[in-house]
């Protein structure tokens, strides 16, 4: 700012004052302006899969950033089974409300179009089981320490061969009657706490966890741990997924 | 004699006031967040002095069901909230201003002598610089929980892929409530900064806009300029 020359001139301190006060508060009520106005065509912004377009953009640009720091070696912290809680909270029936059918209850997996496996829980069952005993967190913002049991997808992967099918960016997982999807990122699926699981507590699942089977897989959110799996394929776009359709993040990993 | 002074830098103004909005946008989109799961409350057994928060809270502004939105705003702005904030720390290192901010060994004394006097308990004030202790204390004491707002909220965002911070952190519901607290800091600290804002009158707060101050003694803004011109 100037000092010595512009001093001298006609201008008196109070007249310069005013003057570069007002220059500097349009300034500033232009910007403060300009940013409201940036913020309300965002707001306002058409929205991609329930959500304003640029944000979505950003939802990505973070998967992104996140994914490819991703580590399959990156555990979800461990606890003893004893620090699991008794009594499994339940959020939710989306494609659980029905009855299920649980006689000719089959777990579809899908290898190509027209090859389909289909596997009775006694199938699963006979795999090698693991247990995982994690943090469970929704992404409403609550969690809860807690004990399942079932088969680790990756060695399910290798006892059926499924070789081809793991090199799909996605596996894609839905409830019998359709009404629950998700989508979920080959790594994630990989990563190995993700079991196909029967069990909670070293008893069966109940009804409302899912039973006969269901998707836990601790580097996500609980709305990818689908309840109840009907079926199983794999792809390299993006399968459809229940609640990034309804403006959550597609990825949803922690 | 008047005399215009410099009083602070573009820089400063610039980090201050593009943190302003930002920092409101978290606030807001982390309420939307915190709704889904809205347990906190002060009090004991029982007994709930203040529960965050009331319904009528959440319902006059529009709080309730944006979860998914929230989240969006979130993990969008939490970018420029944590640019600006790096960019203006650095920018006080280089400039060499932390020294006009950082506390030293006689600020938390005086800083309290500062309280007394605001509370009209005291009538002297401590000799100060450009700012006074307990506005060094306070303009550090917030980019510390700047800070801590990134470490936790990283541990909540990303518990698994950071799990050594979230551990640092007591754990994720831990991080969940100190991020939760730091943010009520956040408030009680602009409420505080309004306050003392409307006290000091127009001429502290447009400096903080145009940059300048008008001095009334001629001698003392030659000195105010040396002061300004130091290195």
């Amino acid at each position: 700012m100037s000092r010595k020359p512009k001093q001298k001139k006609v201008l008196s301190i109070e007249q310069q004052v005013r003057r570069r006060t007002l220059r500097a508060f349009v300034i500033f009520f232009a910007l403060l302006g300009a940013g409201w106005v940036l913020f309300m065509r965002l707001y306002h912004e058409q929205r991609e899969d329930g959500v304003q377009a640029t944000l979505r953009k950003g939802l990505r640009l973070n998967e992104r950033l996140f994914s490819s720091t991703f580590s399959t070696r990156r555990i979800a912290k461990k606890y003893a089974v004893s620090e699991a809680a008794p009594r499994v909270r339940v959020n939710g029936d989306l494609g659980t409300a029905k009855p299920v059918d649980t006689v000719n209850w089959r777990m579809k997996v899908v290898r190509m179009p027209g090859d389909t496996l289909q596997l009775t829980l006694d199938d699963i069952k006979r795999l090698p089981r693991t247990d995982v005993v994690f943090d469970f967190k929704c992404i409403e913002g609550w969690d809860q320490v807690t004990h399942w049991g079932g088969v680790r997808f990756s060695d399910f992967i290798k006892a059926y061969h499924l070789d081809a099918e793991m090199l799909k960016q996605y596996a894609g997982l839905q409830t019998p009657d359709k009404q629950y999807y998700v989508g979920i990122d080959m790594a994630s699926m990989l990563q190995p706490q993700t079991i196909l699981c029967y069990e909670v507590n070293g008893r069966p699942l109940p009804l409302e966890q899912g039973y006969p089977l269901r998707l836990i897989i601790p580097v996500k959110y609980g709305i990818k741990h689908l309840k109840r799996i009907g079926t199983l394929y794999f792809s390299n776009t993006r399968p459809p997924d229940y609640w990034a359709e309804r403006g959550y993040d597609y990825y949803a990993g922690l | 004699m008047k005399r215009i002074v410099k009083k602070h830098r573009l820089a400063t103004r610039w980090f201050h006031w593009v943190n302003f909005p930002v920092l409101a946008i978290m606030i807001w989109s982390g309420l939307l967040i915190y709704w889904a799961n809205g347990v906190y409350r002060l009090g004991w057994g029982d007994t709930t002095i203040l529960k965050f928060f009331p319904r009528s809270f959440y319902d006059a502004l529009y709080i309730p069901h944006h979860l998914a939105e929230g989240m969006a705003f979130h993990f969008f702005f939490m970018w420029f909230f944590f640019l600006n904030g790096i960019l203006y720390v650095l920018y006080t290192l280089f400039s060499g201003e932390w020294r006009e901010l950082l506390p030293n060994r006689h600020s938390f004394k005086e800083a309290w002598q500062v309280l007394l006097h605001d509370l009209h308990l005291r009538k002297a004030l401590p000799p100060q610089g450009k700012y006074n202790a307990a506005q060094r204390v306070a303009y550090t004491g917030i980019i510390i929980m700047g800070f801590g707002s990134i470490i936790t909220g990283l541990s909540i965002y990303k518990p698994v892929q950071f799990n050594w911070l979230c551990a640092l952190c007591g754990g994720y519901a831990a991080a969940r409530i100190e991020h939760f607290i730091l943010t009520i800091g956040y408030v009680l600290f602009f409420l505080i900064h309004i306050v003392q804002v409307i006290l000091a009158g127009w001429a502290n707060f447009r400096g903080m806009v145009t940059g300048f101050d008008v001095e009334e003694e001629a001698i003392k803004a030659v000195e105010e300029e040396q002061l300004n011109e130091a290195p």
